[in-house]
């Protein structure tokens, strides 16, 4: 059985939407700015409700980003959301320069990322964001797994105060989380403990990665598996205890294989505590269209590539044992 | 806030200019053209215009100003300085390791200066920001104003014209933005580079208040901000018709100051051109006592 129930089916961005509500009733400094598609990412939900505090720029992301930064500013805090994908590309260099380098309070939200968008194909599929934004200095990064995560995650974000990026997804998706676990951005959450390997996911691939310890630890394999849900600043420690207890470290996410989370825990196991690593991610490649679980499964970014990877990992620990033997 | 006489407005845009061609002789680097032909413009926003507080940047009643397009800095540097954000001495830092004077401007909270409120270099970002600042204040009933510069030449960008339309759609009175109409742009004159006329009927279509005027007349902007400020339903552009390098006479119209330092030779040249004023220099070079 899978240590987590599956509650309920419901959409992150829809957490998102209702969070914003939330907010907005506390926090009157809390305003959106809408690109369109606001029905698609949720903020209609603020819009609805808070009428004078919802700005339209039109389909202009660019223009979206800098009267984010200029209503921080005025000491605002605006929420930026649109796709993911015109919420990083598009506006990349006004990121850069008005939001990250000028380290102004600006959220930017963005719906409909990874390959999960489905039908719409590879031009609305983002699966560059989290490197794009990572790279950035001042840079929050944070992906939630699932409805319940992301309405904590989006109320730490708003009371951060500082540049942040989050990214969640437009599907109905397992919801998993428990609502009394505390949230801290920067805090990975450890959701099983294991002894052979740990399997480190975000976003929807957390619940694949407990779908896959399901299995893995019916075939006797003790999985560890953590839910690294800011990518930056990433949770260091929580990294290299797992290296150092479990010896071999899958990381699954629905973003390119270069850059991601993957990249970034890389990053921290090389500098401190280097053991096997396998990626569960897109291979350098673009998108294509179909539903969300039919491309995950192509992509080979579901619980079976989860599963298949954290093999192939403990092949090559077990390797290494009996290489360093050899030596020896 | 500052309220000088004419006069003295005028005083202060030759020592600004006095003080943009000592500070790139020294750095060595940097643009000269733009900023010189805007030293009346920047003389009167910063000794008549804007109420602002220089001892307290951050006050919260204070109107704020935007420069879009970045490269322009040392004159924005050097009205700063006059007004009191920082010492005049540190002006000779331009462009140097560790200066709060970064090559394009950067807010004090990074590594830039008090009075910057958002970095500029890579253009055309600076209206889509004044527009949002213009719309958070309104949201508070502020009286402040908010006022951008922008470049001709960075009207090329798509951005500007995102802005502008977000600008009129949301009817945002409260912002006064300033075009400095220099013709001038790196490679060659705007007309030659990307035409932009007829710039009026643009901005006119694109909803907003035009105002033009003559940007070396101290007189006719303070008559066109005025003006600006009297509209009350829709955003205001003043298109202010200037020269690059206007009163030094080598570099009078020339796009090709627009990136470049004077040598000692030119600064020597240009300064005779610029008599001292009251306010005196930040420095003084060996050479001026001959």
């Amino acid at each position: 059985m899978a240590k987590y129930k599956l509650k309920e089916m419901k959409a992150t961005r829809l957490g998102f939407g209702e969070a914003l509500v939330e907010i907005g009733h506390q926090n009157p400094n809390l305003v959106v700015i809408g690109a369109d598609v606001t029905g698609s990412v949720r903020t209609d939900l603020f819009k609805n409700a808070f009428p004078e505090r919802f700005f339209s720029v039109g389909i202009a992301e660019q223009d979206m980003i800098g009267t984010a930064a200029g209503l921080a500013v005025a000491g605002k805090i605006p929420v930026a959301s649109t796709y993911g994908e015109f919420a990083t590309g598009r506006p990349y260099d006004q990121i850069r320069q008005s939001v990250a380098y000028s380290k102004l309070n600006v959220k930017i939200c963005a719906s409909h990322c990874g390959i999960t968008v489905g039908p719409d194909g590879a031009t609305h599929q983002a699966l560059e964001d989290i490197a794009l934004m990572r790279v950035l200095p001042n840079m929050v990064v944070l992906s939630p797994s699932d409805y319940i995560e992301t309405k904590k995650m989006i109320k730490a974000v708003i009371n951060y105060n500082g540049p942040a990026y989050v990214r969640f997804f437009r599907d109905n998706t397992p919801v998993f989380n428990d609502e009394n676990t505390p949230f801290e951005i920067g805090k990975s959450i450890q959701l099983i403990d294991g002894s052979d390997v740990t399997i480190i996911a975000c976003g929807l691939q957390v619940w694949e990665a407990i779908l896959a310890e399901e299995e893995l630890s019916a075939q006797g394999v003790s999985v560890r598996v953590i839910n690294m849900h800011t990518i930056k600043p990433i949770d260091k420690n929580a990294i290299i205890k797992a290296a150092k207890e479990t010896g071999a470290i899958v990381t699954a996410e629905d973003h390119q294989i270069h850059g991601g989370l993957g990249s970034a825990v890389a990053e921290v196991l090389t500098q401190n505590y280097p053991v096997p690593q396998e990626f569960v991610a897109i291979k350098d490649k673009f998108g294509e269209s179909g539903n969300g679980m039919e491309l995950m499964k192509l992509y080979g970014i579901s619980k079976d590539g989860i599963v298949d990877a954290v093999k192939k990992v403990l092949k090559r620990k077990l390797v290494e044992k009996m290489e360093l033997k050899y030596e020896k | 806030m500052n309220n000088f006489s004419i006069e003295k407005l005028y005083e202060m845009a030759r020592q600004l200019r006095r003080d943009v061609i000592k500070m790139l002789t020294i750095s060595k680097s940097g643009h000269s053209g733009g900023p010189i032909g805007l030293a009346e413009i920047f003389s009167a926003l910063y000794f008549k215009i804007l109420n602002i507080d220089p001892k307290n940047p951050q006050w919260s009643d204070r109107d704020y100003f935007f420069l879009s397009a970045g490269h322009l800095a040392p004159v924005w540097y050097a009205a700063l300085a006059r007004a009191g954000y920082f010492p005049l001495d540190e002006l000779k830092t331009l462009r140097k390791i560790h200066t709060r004077l970064q090559g394009h401007p950067a807010p004090a909270h990074t590594h830039g200066l008090p009075g910057i409120e958002v970095a500029s270099g890579s253009l055309g970002q600076g209206l889509s920001i004044a527009v949002g600042c213009a719309l958070g204040i309104r949201l508070d009933a502020k009286k402040s104003r908010v006022y951008v510069l922008l470049g001709d030449g960075e009207l090329d960008e798509g951005q500007i014209w995102e802005a502008a339309m977000t600008a009129a759609h949301h009817k945002v009175s409260n912002l006064t933005a300033i075009v400095d109409r220099n013709d001038c742009q790196i490679d060659n004159y705007t007309h030659v580079v990307m035409h932009l006329e007829p710039l009026t009927d643009k901005w006119k279509a694109f909803g907003w208040n035009v105002i033009e005027c003559n940007g070396h007349s101290i007189e006719e902007f303070l008559n066109a901000v005025e003006k600006s400020k009297q509209c009350v339903d829709k955003p205001s552009v003043i298109i202010a018709k200037t020269f690059m390098g206007n009163n030094v006479s080598f570099m009078h119209n020339d796009y090709k100051w627009h990136g470049v330092p004077p040598n000692e030779e030119q600064a020597k040249q240009a300064l005779s051109e610029l008599p001292p004023t009251s306010f005196g220099d930040f420095i003084k070079f060996d050479w001026e006592n001959n």
